[in-house]
């Protein structure tokens, strides 16, 4: 695509992708960060992660607010209004991740603070699934890369199996073990916040898609059979 | 490198504000230097303008009023020489010279011999008797009677009369003799003498007679031979201007018939006369010195300016008008006449009147299909021969008698009234046409 | 008056229609459909011929000279440049309103009167009468003018004007009408008149238009087409257009990248 003849507008433009860039990538930090909370039980790293979460509020606040100012003054068209638009889904997709992130790494703080310990190993190999899309649907945002969305956006599917066998080991787990219930159920929600992400991940591909193509993805989204999707 | 480097260096020790702050005086300076040029321009034109007018008047306005010598004036049927018969035939041939220096005789009854007489008739004018022959046609009765009456006086009786002559005895090159002043100024003590609006000059024909002669032939022939110009030369220069503007297609030939009509307007009016007199005269046979024939030359001096001036002026119609009526479904005379040439009007008139100013001044084409002729008559229609105002003006400043001096200026200053005139009227035609919506 | 006019049904089909002015080539080969009852913007940079090809339509490029046309374009399946076609009934048929408000320098009844009188549309004055003030209803400025009937055209404000130009062009009730850039002279709130205006014509009329302001292309009709260099690049809905445009050149003009 060439250059706009307002050369500002290209730059104000660009503005918009590199913030969107950096909150997904401040985004799967706090992910992984989170994540790894769990995992090692990290106390103090799950702490830097509820608190992290207000600069992507922050920066959802920015490109919001640019994106509006985009709106009034370019009155942009074609292009330039899906990459605007999307801009501002995307954004507000990613900070819903942020939250989920927090909200994770909240829960793994109550669970460490549990008596009884429950294994995550199921959850955290479900998380660090979901961090591989988020990277990749980061990436191919950076890239306008529409095949890789695509990727991102089938392998949802992937997501809702792996998702459902974490249900299912916590909910046998919880019928073994009585005692557990508690740290289960955190578990359990944590797991529930990791498949959200997994669909924020996809509706990205989606935006994404629209904003490179000008339609939506064909077809119906792959969909597993997720447990509790009604929720 | 060095070189900018010392320019940009330059440049900004003596920024922009300061360089056109330098050279702002020197502009200033041309800028009053061209208006001064200007207005002295206009201040000399207007000064010649002032020294014209001023001559003419100068020179012309004692022509609108004429000598009259009072005289008690016998008919007598002897004297008159027409005995018993009083058929008009016979009036009309009667001796009134006769009777006029009689009645000159009887008031200086001192006067004798051939040469004192001749000199005492010349007092009067030789066409004095037209009031009389006027007279006796209106009442043959009259005959034998005695009338008290103005009569005109001799052109050199006049001209003393207004001071152009000295009427000092024995002057040197004087055209009253020292007898005649004498006369003159008894006359003048008794109030025999006075001086009345020239009503000859607006009533007559020429003459050879200055006293005697008029312009009105002269402002009827120009009346005619431009009234003629208008119905040929209008009508002709609106249709070429409009056929050639809105309908003719662009190509080679109509830009040839443009640039030609172009030139037209270039051409001496000389040619145009001789044009005149080869088609007009030779060719078609038409009546020399009348002003149809001027009339249809004058009409082709001012087709050029016409049609040039109706051009532009229909250029001037802005196209987005044609647009609008063309796009209503206007057929292309439709919107010729419903929008184009009422706006084009004004321009058109203008251009006319500027045209017919013009052709009112020729003189040169005229000559040519001989209207220089000499006419007493006063036309009754564009057939007979006549003469125009500016031909008027040409015959009489050829002429040697001083009384015709001063009638040439006042002609000249009629042609002037009748060109103010028409132009006033151009300015009444145009406001008119321009408040119509 | 208020005939309903079919809709998708295609009003003027040109096929592989060219324009020369002289050497020049103003108009490549252009297949384009406009459909009854809507209105179809013409977009493109300057001398793109979209105004060409507007002026096809109802043949004022005849008015130039060395103006050829090929192809074929055709109103109601009958072809506008065959020779039987009288011009003056195809523009009673086609309305025109141009870039610039050129009113008649005349009153405003006689400028939206002067149609039906040339066509001989009305029996009486009364009948008269009637025309023109359904139009100048039509196109909402009777409220406006009906005091100053006599008044001249130009007296108008340049909005009004255009309005005036638009009661004229419907004067003579026109089945579709052709708009060369109409608001390009007036000021934002004449603009919104006018374009509320068109849309409201929309019902009775179908209106081919030419902009230059994408956004009033956006907002006013239901198709466009975009030109560039005599040709038509993209024709399609007007929202898939500013939307997703299918073409790389339709995105780089109305994006404002041009190249």
């Amino acid at each position: 695509m060439n250059d706009h003849t307002v050369k500002s507008y290209d730059e104000e433009l660009a503005h918009l992708s590199g913030q969107i860039v950096r909150m997904g990538g401040l985004a799967e930090a706090q992910f992984a960060a989170a994540i790894q909370a769990l995992a090692r039980r990290d106390q103090e790293l799950a702490r830097r992660v509820v608190d992290g979460d207000c600069r992507i509020d922050e920066l959802d606040h920015d490109v919001q607010t640019f994106a509006v100012r985009l709106l009034a003054l370019r009155q942009p068209m074609a292009g330039d209004l899906r990459q605007i638009v999307g801009a501002l889904n995307i954004s507000g997709e990613i900070e819903r991740i942020g939250d989920y992130a927090a909200n994770i790494a909240k829960r793994s703080k109550v669970l460490d603070q549990l008596p009884v310990s429950v294994p995550v190993d199921g959850v955290v190999r479900l998380g660090e699934l979901v961090r591989g899309l988020i990277k990749d649907i980061i990436d191919a945002y950076a890239d306008r890369d529409v095949d890789k969305a695509l990727r991102v956006w089938s392998r949802d599917e992937e997501v809702d199996a792996a998702y459902n066998t974490v249900f299912g080991d916590l909910i046998k787990g919880m019928t073994a073990d009585s005692g557990a219930i508690t740290a289960s159920t955190h578990l359990l929600f944590i797991a529930k916040n990791i498949e959200r992400i997994g669909d924020h991940a996809t509706n990205i591909a989606e935006a994404l898609h629209y904003q490179i193509i000008g339609v939506p993805p064909h077809g119906e989204r792959p969909k597993g059979n997720t447990v509790g999707a009604g929720e | 490198m060095t070189d900018t480097a010392q320019m940009a260096a330059a440049s900004s020790a003596r920024p922009a504000v300061q360089i056109i702050a330098a050279r702002l005086k020197r502009r200033h300076a041309a800028e009053r230097r061209f208006r001064r040029t200007g207005l002295a321009a206009v201040v000399v034109s207007l000064g010649f303008l002032a020294i014209l007018l001023f001559t003419i008047l100068g020179n012309g306005l004692s022509a609108f009023s004429q000598t009259y010598v009072r005289l008690d004036v016998t008919l007598d049927a002897e004297t008159l020489g027409i005995g018993d018969q009083r058929s008009a035939d016979a009036l009309a041939s009667a001796n009134y010279q006769g009777v006029v220096k009689e009645a000159l005789y009887k008031r200086f009854p001192s006067v004798q011999g051939r040469v004192e007489k001749r000199e005492l008739a010349g007092l009067v004018s030789s066409g004095a008797d037209t009031d009389l022959r006027r007279l006796l046609a209106a009442d043959p009765g009259a005959v034998g009677t005695t009338h008290t009456l103005w009569l005109v006086a001799d052109d050199n009786v006049d001209m003393a009369m207004k001071g152009y002559i000295s009427r000092k005895p024995g002057a040197d090159g004087n055209r009253l003799s020292d007898r005649q002043l004498g006369w003159l100024a008894e006359l003048e003590a008794e109030g025999a003498v006075v001086k009345r609006f020239n009503s000859i000059l607006f009533s007559s024909g020429d003459s050879r007679e200055p006293e005697q002669a008029g312009l009105w032939g002269a402002v009827v022939g120009s009346i005619y031979s431009l009234a003629i110009t208008l119905l040929v030369s209008f009508p002709l220069g609106v249709a070429t201007a409009v056929y050639l503007e809105e309908f003719a297609p662009k190509n080679r030939w109509t830009h040839l018939i443009e640039v030609n009509i172009n030139n037209l307007a270039a051409v001496p009016s000389v040619v145009f006369g001789l044009l005149g007199l080869a088609v007009f005269l030779n060719f078609f046979g038409m009546p020399r010195s009348a002003p149809l024939v001027g009339g249809l030359v004058l009409a082709l001096i001012c087709l050029p300016t016409i049609i040039i001036a109706g051009r532009a002026a229909l250029k001037a119609v802005p196209p987005s008008i044609r647009e609008a009526a063309t796009g209503l479904g206007a057929s292309r005379l439709q919107v010729v006449t419903d929008h184009v040439l009422p706006l084009a009007m004004p321009g058109i008139l203008t251009g006319t009147i500027l045209g017919m100013a013009h052709a009112l001044g020729e003189t040169a084409p005229l000559l040519m299909i001989g209207m220089v002729a000499f006419i007493v008559d006063i036309p009754a229609s564009p057939l007979d021969p006549s003469a125009v105002l500016p031909v008027q003006v040409y015959l009489w400043a050829d002429s040697p008698e001083r009384a015709f001096v001063e009638r040439t200026s006042a002609a000249i200053i009629v042609l002037l009234v009748f060109l103010a005139v028409m132009n006033l009227g151009a300015i009444w035609l145009r406001k008119k046409f321009e408040h119509r919506w | 008056m208020n005939k309903i006019v079919p809709q998708n049904s295609f009003k003027i089909i040109a096929r592989a229609l060219s324009v020369h002015y002289g050497e020049k080539q103003a108009l490549h080969q252009v297949d384009l459909d406009i459909r009854a009852g809507e209105v179809t913007a013409l977009i493109g940079p300057s001398g793109c011929g979209k105004s060409t090809f507007l002026r096809c339509i109802n043949r004022m490029n005849d008015l130039v000279d060395g103006a050829r046309v090929s192809g074929s374009l055709t109103l109601d399946g009958q072809d506008i440049y065959d020779p039987a076609v009288d011009v003056v009934q195809l523009r009673a048929r086609v309305g025109m309103v141009f870039q610039k408000p050129n009113p008649f320098p005349k009153s405003i009844y006689d400028n939206v009167a002067y149609g039906p009188r040339i066509h001989g549309m009305a029996r009486d004055q009364a009948e008269l009468d009637a025309i023109v003030n359904g139009s100048l209803e039509k196109a909402g400025l009777w409220a406006e003018v009906k005091d100053r009937l006599a008044d001249s055209g130009t007296s108008l404000s340049g909005g009004q004007q255009q309005r005036l130009c638009i009661a004229r062009a419907i004067a003579v009730e026109p089945e579709l009408i052709l708009m060369d850039e109409p608001c390009s002279a007036l000021d934002p709130i004449a603009t919104a008149k006018v374009e509320e205006l068109i849309d409201e014509l929309r019902e009775n009329y179908t209106i081919v238009m030419v902009t230059h302001s994408m956004q009033q292309a956006a907002r006013v009709s239901q198709r466009t087409a975009f030109f560039h260099m005599g040709k038509l690049i993209e024709v399609g809905d007007t929202e898939q257009v500013f939307t997703n445009p299918r073409e790389p050149l339709t995105q780089g003009y109305i994006t404002g990248r041009f190249g």
